[in-house]
């Protein structure tokens, strides 16, 4: 890893880069302790959250921005999740992270499964919430390209006026950057996810192979982008994993209800 | 100069305006309220209109295709004007155009193609769009890939028809192992290709550079003249001086027999408020249809789209409704992206409208609202009897020819290097 972080007075976090091949893989680095890998959302990172400030009291955060989302330059040659899953193996392995654990959020979560599909044991223990990848056996993935992203982000929780940091995933200096943030986020997403939309119809099957990691799936119970059937899909396709469903939330249980999700994601991991 | 006919092909009758305002949103009004039985009638007297239209004189059919839409009845424009090529016998038929990025077949589409020419004796002109965002969230065809697939599909189209096959094509989007197809355009080598378009400056310069007309569908004089500008400009550097031959222009006329019937025509162009309410913003800019910049002048036009605020906005449908009919409407005539009148009253402004942007296309768009037929063949009457003549003897004082009797990049550069002015700025002033 480069040493050269930009850190504003008194953040938590800093903004670092890894060099991959002849990509620059920008990424949010903060806390001390045991690093904990977050694989950010199909709209790209949506910012630093309560959530997280609970979590690097004892655990580093390592968030890299997936290619062609925020500052990382997109890669033309990946075109599928699992492209991009191969991709952060290979900078596990350049960097000596792994094992390490993970927590996936939604087309993140997505990208932890594929990888945890490649090679188990580049993960001491996995988290996905929201995830994406499988086809739920009941409902439909909820479409990001047939709603304004306004409307997106509002389906993707329970009740925006009872989620305190809501507004924050709007939160921009400049809005036409904040849009052209999504904007790109979504080209992106487009490139990956496109047909058939958010899922990989092999993972589940592949999913079978993964034996020896534990895993946790985090899912709101009022999820309107992943249904809950999903979660239960990955259930019975990982051996062993355990479903914690918080009440009430939606797809972004994380800021929904933050203490509940710290804390079980604290449990889990410790 | 070529003039053509052109119409949307709605479906009319029994569509609910209201909800097609409240939607803001012709694209995706559920198909409950598509009658096939009636469908079927109008698609046939829309043939018939074609087949009228060259009995009139008119030069060229001009056809289009949507999907998804009441506001544009014909989905795939290759049966029409493959059953046209059969009907008629000297007037041109113009695509404008096919949606490569979305046909996801381009091979077969070279195929339909050729034999549309085939069948029509070799009076096909070809034409190649991008396709609305509509069109592509409809076909799931991935936006992030829209110019690059128009680009592939153009490459595999025209080596299909001029390569001697069998040959393999592995692009990126697309993969052959076998093309030779047994069918071939009778034009060599190849139909006429033109770009229609609503400005995307990428395409106007696809245009330049390619030597193919650009086709601009109703866009309004000043950014009309800005995209001939930027044609020019890119014909320049390709060493050749642009003239009429390079462009052809869309105009949305309708004539009757006094004043007050054409209005009343008029008024019914602004139907649910036509193109302003083809598609919502999230169907018609899906990620990666449009540039940076593109999304960049949208964006500061429309910042609802920026903002956190719910959608739908709040609005009245029945304020709107009267916006439309109003104002918009008083302002689409003020701006002469709409014309109406008598014989007597368009013939001036048509003039002006040539002597402004000097195209060697002129296309007559008529008939996106419930307009009665009797209305439509009456205009379409008038217009070939009374005012086309008079256009064609203004054509041939400005040395407006199309494309066809003139080869695009024949007129050399100016010996400075600087390209001649293709639209005249004081005409639009005076």
């Amino acid at each position: 890893m480069e040493n050269t972080p930009t850190s504003a007075a008194g953040r938590e976090w800093v903004e670092d880069r890894i060099r991959v091949g002849d990509l620059d893989l920008e990424i949010v680095r903060g806390g001390s302790g045991r690093p904990l890998l977050v694989l950010h959302e199909e709209l790209g990172y949506p910012g630093w959250m309560r959530w997280q400030t609970a979590l690097v009291r004892d655990r580093t955060l390592l968030i890299p921005m997936h290619p062609g989302f925020g500052r990382t330059a997109r890669l033309d040659w990946i075109t599928s999740v699992r492209d991009l899953s191969a991709f952060y193996g290979r900078v596990l392995r350049e960097n000596r992270l792994a094992p390490l654990d993970v927590i996936g959020f939604s087309l993140g979560g997505w990208i932890a499964a594929e990888m945890a599909v490649d090679n188990p044991a580049q993960f001491r223990r996995m988290i996905l919430v929201g995830a994406a990848g499988v086809r739920p056996p009941q409902g439909e993935i909820f479409d990001l390209y047939n709603v304004t992203v306004n409307a997106y982000l509002r389906a993707s929780v329970a009740d925006p006026e009872s989620t305190p940091e809501f507004d924050r995933l709007f939160a921009a200096d400049d809005p036409l950057q904040r849009m052209e943030a999504w904007e790109e986020a979504r080209i992106q997403t487009a490139r990956l996810a496109w047909k058939p939309y958010m899922y990989n119809p092999s993972l589940p099957h592949l999913l079978q192979g993964v034996r020896g990691l534990p895993t946790e799936l985090i899912w709101g119970s009022e999820d309107r982008v992943v249904p809950l059937s999903a979660a239960r899909a990955y259930q019975g396709a990982i051996a062993g994993s355990q479903l914690r469903i918080i009440a009430a939330a939606g797809h972004r249980p994380e800021i929904e209800n933050p203490a509940q999700f710290v804390n079980l994601v604290r449990q889990f991991l410790d | 100069m070529m003039i053509m006919y052109f119409s949307e092909r709605p479906y009319l009758g029994g569509l609910p305006e209201e909800e097609i305002v409240r939607r803001r949103s012709f694209f995706g009004l559920p198909n409950t309220y598509f009658d096939a039985n009636h469908g079927a009638r109008l698609l046939n007297e829309y043939i018939d209109e074609k087949v009228y239209a060259e009995e009139l004189g008119f030069d060229a059919l001009a056809l289009n295709e949507h999907h998804g839409t009441p506001f544009c009845m014909v989905a795939v424009m290759n049966v029409e004007a493959a059953v046209l090529a059969r009907l008629t016998n000297k007037a041109r038929i113009v695509l404008v155009g096919n949606p490569l990025p979305v046909v996801g077949n381009p091979l077969r589409l070279a195929e339909e193609l050729a034999m549309i020419d085939m069948i029509s004796g070799g009076r096909l002109v070809s034409g190649w769009i991008r396709g609305t965002g509509c069109e592509t969230i409809f076909n799931s065809a991935n936006p992030a890939y829209n110019r690059e697939m128009l680009n592939e599909a153009h490459e595999l189209i025209i080596r299909a028809w001029t390569q001697p096959g069998p040959f393999r094509f592995e692009g990126k989007h697309f993969h052959y192992r076998f093309v030779c197809p047994w069918v071939l355009p009778v034009q060599k080598p190849h139909p006429p290709i033109w770009i229609p378009g609503i400005f995307s400056p990428e395409s106007v310069i696809f245009a330049a550079r390619n030597r193919y007309p650009y086709v601009a569908l109703s866009t309004g004089l000043e950014s009309t003249i800005q995209m001939w500008n930027l044609y020019a400009q890119t014909a320049a550097e390709q060493g050749y001086q642009a003239g009429p031959e390079c462009f052809g222009y869309q105009q949305k006329v309708f004539v009757a027999e006094t004043e007050e019937k054409a209005e009343e025509l008029g008024r019914m162009d602004m139907f649910g408020g036509n193109w302003m309410n083809y598609g919502r913003p999230e169907w018609m800019f899906p990620p990666g249809y449009n540039s940076r910049e593109v999304n960049r002048r949208m964006a500061q036009a429309a910042t609802s789209l920026v903002r956190n605020v719910p959608i739908p906005e709040e609005f009245k449908v029945e304020d709107e409704l009267r916006k439309y009919h109003g104002p918009d409407y008083d302002a689409a005539r003020r701006s002469e992206m709409l014309m109406v009148g008598t014989p007597k009253t368009i013939i001036p402004r048509l003039r002006r409208l040539m002597r402004i942007i000097r195209p060697g296309v002129l296309g007559f768009c008529q008939n996106d609202g419930p307009i009665g037929r009797q209305a439509r063949l009456t205009s379409m009457r008038l217009l070939a009897r009374e005012v086309i003549p008079a256009l064609k003897e203004t054509a041939r004082e400005l040395g407006l020819q199309d494309p066809l009797e003139r080869r695009i990049g024949e007129r050399p550069l100016p010996s400075s290097g600087k390209p001649e002015p293709v639209a005249s700025v004081e005409e639009l002033a005076s």
